[in-house]
């Protein structure tokens, strides 16, 4: 792509511009700031890859993956507001989840171990964990609040906080799990992905590139699964003390 | 502190970020009686039980059974030992037998007597157990849930307005019915009512809480006849029906 077309393109974000100061939905300075940020990361995000893929040594590939998980576990945890330490639960279980998927991956021999393949698959795992994450929490927190009668009574009659926590943890997994299992029912019907789109338009044949996309659609299933998964089953101590005694954060001290 | 006391609260005290809910509540309660904690909605008194069961922490002050510091036991004998009743009970999705087994069940038991031993004993048919929890009345959720309290055989009996929720006629009977299952069994109760007349008929020993403090305490008949405090004297004759934390 020429950079004058890509200068040109910033026709749409004006388009856009005009649409919200004739609704005077005042979205103008974020969406400068949205245009800003976007060039200016995807550039640096362009020379970077292109940086490490020269490179082809696995210590940065390894760097790259740790930045992309801090960044994730940071952004899925700030959804999760009132919950402090959310990040050391977040974090990590998106680290899981990326080593485990793109473990079976190469290990396998499904893709190989190289910065091409690596980066941008991780990134697809890496943001996808994020998303399901910050769903299971959030929903997490939803279900215990709503559920606080049946878990008091639970944990009255000697139940332990995860038995009274089970019925919550498992609506939180399947909120993180739902998006991911949706889009594998319309995948391809309703939109096309966006890496099968990318593929297609590089040139090489639907065929091709739909062998990728039922590979990223199934792989996405498992990190997402492994994510919501973890998230929950160690996030819903956040909720309990060690006494097993409900802790809702910012309760309403009124009784 | 006596042999036959079996809660004690010394000088119990709970705050919820810096707000003082509770201030310095001592009593005890005797072996197989009746206490009511009587006082205004507001005056902390579900607090307070939810204190002798574990379900909250004091923040200070300490809390013994049968002597021993409840901090010191294990939280899950304690509130196995230490049954509880919420004014509006929660039942969960299955059958009623499903519910009344719910507490042994989840140590892996079962319930010390047959289902319909708790049934009979809170007054309902042997049919029951196979009811689905989502068509019963008010009444029978409330009778259900006493059912399950008592599955796990428990010493101690905590219950939390257990009639507030339910219409006059149910109400009557859920309070003959945990009124009889305590006397059956020997249980110690600390029953936290607004109801005087409740309180009157149920209990062998008062305490009054206004505004997070102790204001009375003593047998039944001594507080209804001859309340000690000026704010006693208030509460009895109706004046004081909602929190107010001056009051001395």
């Amino acid at each position: 792509m020429s950079y004058l077309s890509l200068t040109l393109s910033l026709s749409f974000v004006g388009l856009a511009m005009l649409i919200s100061f004739w609704q005077r939905l005042k979205l103008e300075r974020d969406l400068f700031i949205g245009t800003v940020r976007a060039f200016i990361q995807l550039t640096a995000v362009g020379y970077l890859l292109k940086f490490i893929f020269n490179l082809a040594s696995w210590q940065y590939v390894a760097l790259m993956l740790g930045v992309m998980v801090l960044v994730a576990g940071q952004n899925a945890a700030r959804r999760a507001e009132g919950l402090p330490n959310a990040f050391f639960l977040v974090a990590p279980a998106i680290a899981v989840a990326e080593t485990i998927t793109l473990g079976m991956l190469v290990g396998l021999g499904i893709i190989p171990f190289t910065p091409q393949y690596v980066i941008p698959i991780s990134g697809m795992i890496i943001g996808n964990a994020m998303v399901a994450s910050g769903l299971t929490l959030n929903r997490l927190r939803a279900e215990i609040t709503a559920r606080r009668a049946a878990i008091l009574t639970t944990l009255a009659l000697g139940g332990t906080s995860r038995q009274a926590a089970e019925p919550a943890l498992k609506a939180a997994v399947k909120a993180g799990m739902i998006p991911t299992v949706d889009s594998m029912k319309t995948v391809g019907l309703v939109q096309l992905p966006g890496m099968m789109t990318g593929q297609i338009i590089a040139g090489i044949s639907p065929v091709e590139a739909v062998k990728y996309q039922i590979l990223v659609q199934f792989m996405l299933s498992a990190s997402v699964g492994i994510t919501s998964m973890l998230v929950a089953l160690f996030g819903y101590r956040l909720f309990f003390t060690s006494a097993h005694q409900l802790r809702l954060p910012s309760t309403n001290p009124s009784r | 502190m006596s042999m036959t006391d079996r809660l004690v609260l010394e000088q119990v005290t709970k705050k919820v970020s810096g707000r003082v809910i509770l201030q310095d509540i001592s009593f005890a309660v005797p072996q197989g009686s009746i206490l009511a904690v009587l006082g205004p909605s507001g005056a902390g008194k579900s607090t307070l039980l939810s204190l002798l069961n574990r379900l909250e922490e004091p923040t200070a002050g300490t809390i013994y059974l049968d002597g021993k510091d409840i901090r010191t036991l294990d939280v899950f004998v304690l509130r196995r030992r230490v049954g509880m009743v919420f004014q509006r009970p929660t039942l969960f999705p299955g059958t009623v037998a499903d519910n009344i087994a719910y507490g042994p069940s989840l140590r892996g038991e079962k319930p010390p007597l047959p289902v319909a031993e708790y049934l009979r004993e809170v007054g309902l048919p042997a049919e029951f157990a196979a009811r689905d929890t989502q068509s019963l009345s008010g009444g029978e959720e409330q009778r259900v849930a006493l059912a399950r309290a008592l599955a796990n055989d428990p010493e101690v009996l905590l219950l939390d307005e257990p009639t507030a929720a339910l219409d006059k006629t149910a109400a009557h009977q859920v309070e003959e019915l945990v009124t009889y299952s305590c006397r059956q069994r020997g249980l110690t109760a600390v029953w936290v009512t607004h109801d005087l007349k409740q309180a009157q008929r149920v209990s062998d020993r008062v305490v009054l809480i206004i505004g997070g403090r102790k204001i009375e305490e003593g047998p039944t008949p001594d507080f209804f006849y001859s309340p000690q405090t000026k704010a006693g004297r208030a509460f009895l004759a109706g004046h004081l029906t909602k929190v107010d934390t001056e009051v001395r």
